[in-house]
C-alpha cells in the first residue's frame, strides 16, 4: 500500500533525525512521546496504513498553551489504539484520571436507570443537551478516510436513519446541496456546522475534500440529530428548551440504540470494546463520548471564590455557551460532566443532574445573601 | 472486453462501485467511488483530472510513496475563484512529474502557453552579461528585485518531506551559504533559534517569512512541524537572500532599492551559480532536467522557477484603459507592492514576468528590462500629453 511505502522510506532516516521538537509544547502527547517509545512504534503502521507520525502530527503543528492542555494525538482507525497503545495508553491514563490498560469500561443505555432530572428548575437551567459520537466498524476514522469511506459511511448513515419513525421520523441535509433556505433554517436552528477552521483539527486531516459526504440529519420535532463525517463519523445530539434531563436523556438513548440496531442488521456496527468503551477519533472522547450539559443561570455562583472547586468536586466541567473555548454570557454556563472514560453514560448523566441541582439551590441561596458554606460537596 | 476486465478489477479493490446511482453526476459512468467532485471547482487539476485518469493513476505512487491523492488535495480542498485560476496540485518529490505525468503534462501545457515537455526542451541561462539596458530611471522604478527557487535532488518537497528530510535540506543549505564571501558573505537565521532582537530586524526589513496561512499551503501539507528547519539567510549587504524550507526547500532572491536590475541579476547568477558549486563539493546537486528545467514544487514555478519585477510608479499608465493590454502583450503582470494577492498602494505597481518555462532566465529577464521601458516611455509620453501605442503581441501568442 501507497502509505506503508512512504514510511519504508522514512525508515531510512534515524529516529534522532525524525524526532519531532517538542520543547515548545504543551500537549498530552508532548508530555509522553519519549525518543524511546517514538523509536519503538516509528516502524509499525495500522493495517490501513496509519503510522505514529500521523497520529502525532496534530500535537506536532500545535504547541498548545500553558493553562490548556490539548491531547495533541489522534487515532486514524481502530486498530491505532492497539498498535500505537505505548504511546496512547499513558496519554489515556494522563487526560482520563488514571485509567489503566487492564481497567474495563461499563456501557449503560438505559435510561431508566437515571434518578430523576425531570425537575430542574427552568427558571434557571434553559437548556438540556446530550451528546456522544459513533465510529461504524470497518472504516478508517476522519484523519485518515478516503473520499470513498467517507461517502459509503454517509450513504450507511442516510439509510440507518431513513428507517427511524415516530418521534425520531427526521430528514438529511448534505452539506453539498442544501438549498440556501434550508441552510438559513439550519443555521437559526444552530445546528448547522461548519468547516473546522481550528487547526488542532485542521492539522489532523479532518477537513479534506470539504465538504464532500458532510450532512446534519434531525427529526421533524428538532429534538434530536446528527452530524455526519464531521469530527467523528457520527455525533449524536438530543436537546430542548429547559431542564427536563431525564426526557432528553431517555430520547437521547431510545435514539442511539435504535440507530445501532440498524447499522448492526448492515454487518455495521459500532466500534466499541470493553477496555475502552466507544471508539472515537480523539483519545479524550473514549468510553461513553458523552457530554451531558445544560445552559444555566448562575451569576452569583459562578462569581464565588469557591466555584471552581465545587465544579472540580461535582466532577463538571465549564464553558462558554458557544461551546468549547467560548466564554460565558450574562452570567450563563454551559455546565457539563469532565469523564468520559470509566464510568457510564447512566453515571455521568447523573453527575450533571445531580450536580447542577444542587448548583441551583446554591444560587438561589446566594439571591437571598445566605451562605453555601454547609453545602459544599465532597470530591467525588 | 479488456474495459471490463478494468472495471472489475477497481470494483474489487473498492474503488469502483457498482452502483452508478449514488449521488448523481458527481459519479460518471465508471461509477468511482473515490473520485473528487470537482463540480464547483475552478483550477487547471479540476480542469484536466478525468474519471479516467484518476483510474489510472490512483493507485501509482513515486518511489518515496506520494501519490495522486495527495497530490491533488490541495486542489479538491479549494476549489478556487471564477476570475482566478490556481493550479491545484503540487509535486511531493522529483518523481511525481514522471509517475503523473498523464495529469501534469496536460496542466503544465495549459499553464506555460502550450509548452509541451514530451517534445520541448527547457533553456537555462545564467549568464548575465547578456543582459542589456537593464538600468531603468529612477524617477519611476523605486526598487529591483529577481527571485527563483532550489529543490535539492534526493529529498522529496516540502509537501511531502519527513521531518528528518526537512533538517537535511537546511543542513546542506546553510554549510553552502556559509562558503560565500566578499559581497555575498552572510549570516543564517533559523526561527527556532532566533532572539527577539534578531526577529524584529528581520521584520523591519520586510525579510521574515511567516508560516503559511493560505490553504493553497497548508492542504498540500507544507506547514507540517513549522517552524522547525525554517530559516532566513541573508548577505551582511541585505541584497541577497535566501529562504528556506518554506514553498519550496530554497527561495533565492536577489533585490535592491533603485533600478539596476543589471546589478541584481549579476548578483542573482553568481549567488546561485556559487551556492550550486558549494552544493556539489559535498556530493549533492539541483533538481534539474532538460524538459522542465529546475524542477519546484509547484508546477506554475517550473522551467526557471524566475520572477523578476520592480516596483514602479505609473500614475497616469495606470489608469489609461489600454493598461492591461499592453502588460499583455508584453508578457508582463502587475501584482500589488505587497507581492501575489495583494493591491497597488497608490500608483506603485510590482510589475514582473508573466512567463516560467520555455525561456531562458537571460530571455525572460530581458523581456521584464524591455518591458518596464516601455512603460516608463509610455508614461513620460503622457505626461508629454502625447498618445501611447499598444505593442504588438509577440509572435506566437
Amino acid at each position: 500500500m501507497a502509505k506503508n511505502c512512504h514510511n519504508d522510506y522514512k525508515m531510512k532516516f534515524s529516529g534522532d533525525e525524525e524526532f519531532p521538537d517538542l520543547s515548545l509544547h504543551n500537549n498530552h502527547m508532548a508530555k509522553v512521546l519519549t525518543k524511546d517509545i517514538y523509536n519503538k512504534l516509528r516502524g509499525k503502521s495500522t493495517p490501513s496504513g496509519f503510522t505514529v507520525d500521523d497520529i502525532i502530527q496534530t500535537g506536532v503543528d500545535n504547541p498548545g498553551h500553558p493553562f490548556i492542555m490539548t491531547v495533541g494525538c489522534v487515532a486514524g482507525d481502530e486498530e491505532s489504539y492497539e498498535v500505537f497503545k505505548d504511546l496512547l495508553d499513558p496519554i489515556i491514563s494522563d487526560r482520563h484520571s488514571g485509567y489503566k490498560p487492564t481497567d474495563k469500561h461499563r456501557t449503560d443505555l438505559n435510561f431508566e436507570n437515571l434518578k430523576g432530572g425531570d425537575d430542574l428548575d427552568p427558571a434557571y437551567v434553559l437548556s438540556s443537551r446530550v451528546r456522544t459520537g459513533r465510529s461504524i466498524k470497518g472504516f478508517t476514522l476522519p484523519p485518515h478516510n478516503s473520499r470513498g469511506e467517507r461517502r459509503t459511511i454517509e450513504k450507511l448513515s442516510i439509510e440507518a436513519l431513513a428507517t427511524l419513525s415516530g418521534e425520531f421520523k427526521g430528514k438529511y441535509y448534505p452539506l453539498n446541496g442544501m438549498t440556501d433556505k434550508e441552510q438559513d433554517q439550519l443555521i437559526n436552528d444552530h445546528f448547522l456546522f461548519d468547516k473546522p477552521v481550528s487547526p488542532l483539527l485542521t492539522c489532523a486531516g479532518m477537513a479534506r475534500d470539504w465538504p464532500d459526504a458532510r450532512g446534519i440529519w434531525h427529526n421533524d420535532a428538532k429534538t434530536f440529530l446528527v452530524w455526519v463525517n464531521e469530527e467523528d463519523h457520527l455525533r449524536v445530539i438530543s436537546m430542548q428548551q429547559g431542564g427536563n434531563m431525564k426526557e432528553v436523556f431517555r430520547r437521547f438513548c431510545t435514539g442511539l440504540l435504535k440507530i445501532e440496531e440498524t447499522f448492526k442488521k448492515h454487518n455495521h456496527g459500532f466500534m466499541w470494546n470493553e477496555h475502552l468503551g466507544y471508539v472515537l477519533t480523539c483519545p479524550s472522547n473514549l468510553g461513553t463520548g458523552l457530554r451531558g450539559g445544560v445552559h444555566v443561570k448562575l451569576p452569583k455562583l459562578s462569581t464565588h471564590a469557591k466555584f471552581e472547586e465545587i465544579l472540580t468536586r461535582l466532577r463538571l466541567q465549564k464553558r462558554g455557551t458557544g461551546g468549547v473555548d467560548t466564554a460565558s454570557v450574562g452570567g450563563v454556563f454551559d455546565i457539563s460532566n469532565a469523564d468520559r472514560l470509566g464510568s457510564s453514560e447512566v453515571d455521568q448523566v447523573q453527575m450533571v443532574v445531580d450536580g447542577v441541582k444542587l448548583m441551583v439551590a446554591m444560587e438561589k441561596k446566594l439571591e437571598k445573601s445566605e451562605s453555601i458554606d454547609d453545602m459544599i460537596p465532597a470530591q467525588k | 472486453l479488456s474495459a471490463n476486465k478494468a472495471r472489475a478489477a477497481l470494483v474489487r479493490r473498492g474503488l469502483l462501485s457498482l452502483n452508478t446511482t449514488f449521488h448523481g453526476s458527481i459519479v460518471d459512468e465508471w461509477g468511482l467511488a473515490e473520485y473528487p467532485d470537482l463540480r464547483q471547482h475552478n483550477n487547471c487539476m479540476a480542469s484536466h483530472l478525468t474519471p479516467a485518469i484518476y483510474a489510472k493513476l490512483c493507485d501509482k505512487s513515486t518511489p518515496n510513496g506520494y501519490t495522486l491523492d495527495q497530490a491533488i488535495q490541495t486542489g479538491v480542498d479549494n476549489p478556487g475563484h471564477p476570475f482566478i485560476k490556481t493550479v491545484g496540485m503540487v509535486a511531493g518529490d522529483e518523481e511525481t512529474y514522471e509517475v503523473f505525468a498523464d495529469l501534469l503534462d496536460p496542466i503544465i501545457r495549459e499553464r506555460h502557453n502550450g509548452y509541451d515537455c514530451r517534445t520541448m526542451t527547457h533553456p537555462t541561462d545564467l549568464d548575465s552579461s547578456k543582459l542589456h539596458s537593464g538600468r531603468f530611471d529612477e524617477r519611476y522604478v523605486l526598487s529591483s528585485r529577481v527571485r527563483t527557487g532550489r529543490s535539492i535532488r534526493g529529498l522529496s518537497l516540502p509537501p511531502a518531506c519527513t521531518r528528518a528530510e526537512r533538517r537535511e535540506v537546511e543542513r546542506v543549505t546553510v554549510d553552502a551559504l556559509a562558503g560565500l564571501s566578499g559581497d555575498l558573505a552572510g549570516k543564517y537565521y533559523s526561527l527556532t533559534q532566533m532572539t527577539d532582537a534578531e526577529q524584529q530586524q528581520l521584520i523591519d526589513d520586510h525579510f521574515l517569512f511567516d508560516k503559511p496561512v493560505s490553504p493553497l499551503l497548508t492542504c498540500a501539507g507544507m506547514a507540517r512541524d513549522w517552524p522547525d528547519a525554517r530559516g532566513i539567510w541573508h548577505n551582511n549587504e541585505k541584497t541577497f537572500l535566501v529562504w528556506i524550507n518554506e514553498e519550496d526547500h530554497t527561495r533565492v532572491i536577489s533585490m535592491e532599492k533603485g533600478g539596476n536590475m543589471k546589478r541584481v541579476f549579476d548578483r542573482f547568477c553568481r549567488g546561485l551559480k556559487e551556492v550550486e558549486r558549494m552544493i556539489q563539493e559535498k556530493g549533492w546537486e539541483f533538481m534539474w532536467n532538460e524538459k522542465l528545467g529546475y524542477i519546484l514544487t509547484c508546477p506554475s514555478n517550473l522551467g526557471t522557477g524566475l520572477r523578476a519585477g520592480v516596483h514602479v510608479n505609473l500614475p497616469r499608465l495606470s489608469k489609461d484603459p489600454r493598461f492591461s493590454k499592453i502588460l499583455d502583450n508584453l508578457r508582463l503582470q502587475k501584482r500589488g507592492t505587497g507581492g501575489v494577492d495583494t493591491a497597488a498602494v497608490g500608483s506603485t505597481f510590482d510589475i514582473s514576468n508573466l512567463d516560467r518555462l520555455g525561456q531562458s532566465e537571460v530571455q525572460l529577464v530581458q523581456t521584464v528590462v524591455d518591458g518596464v521601458n516601455y512603460l516608463i516611455e509610455c508614461e513620460k509620453k503622457l505626461e508629454k500629453g502625447q498618445d501611447i501605442k499598444v505593442p504588438a503581441p509577440p509572435k506566437g501568442n
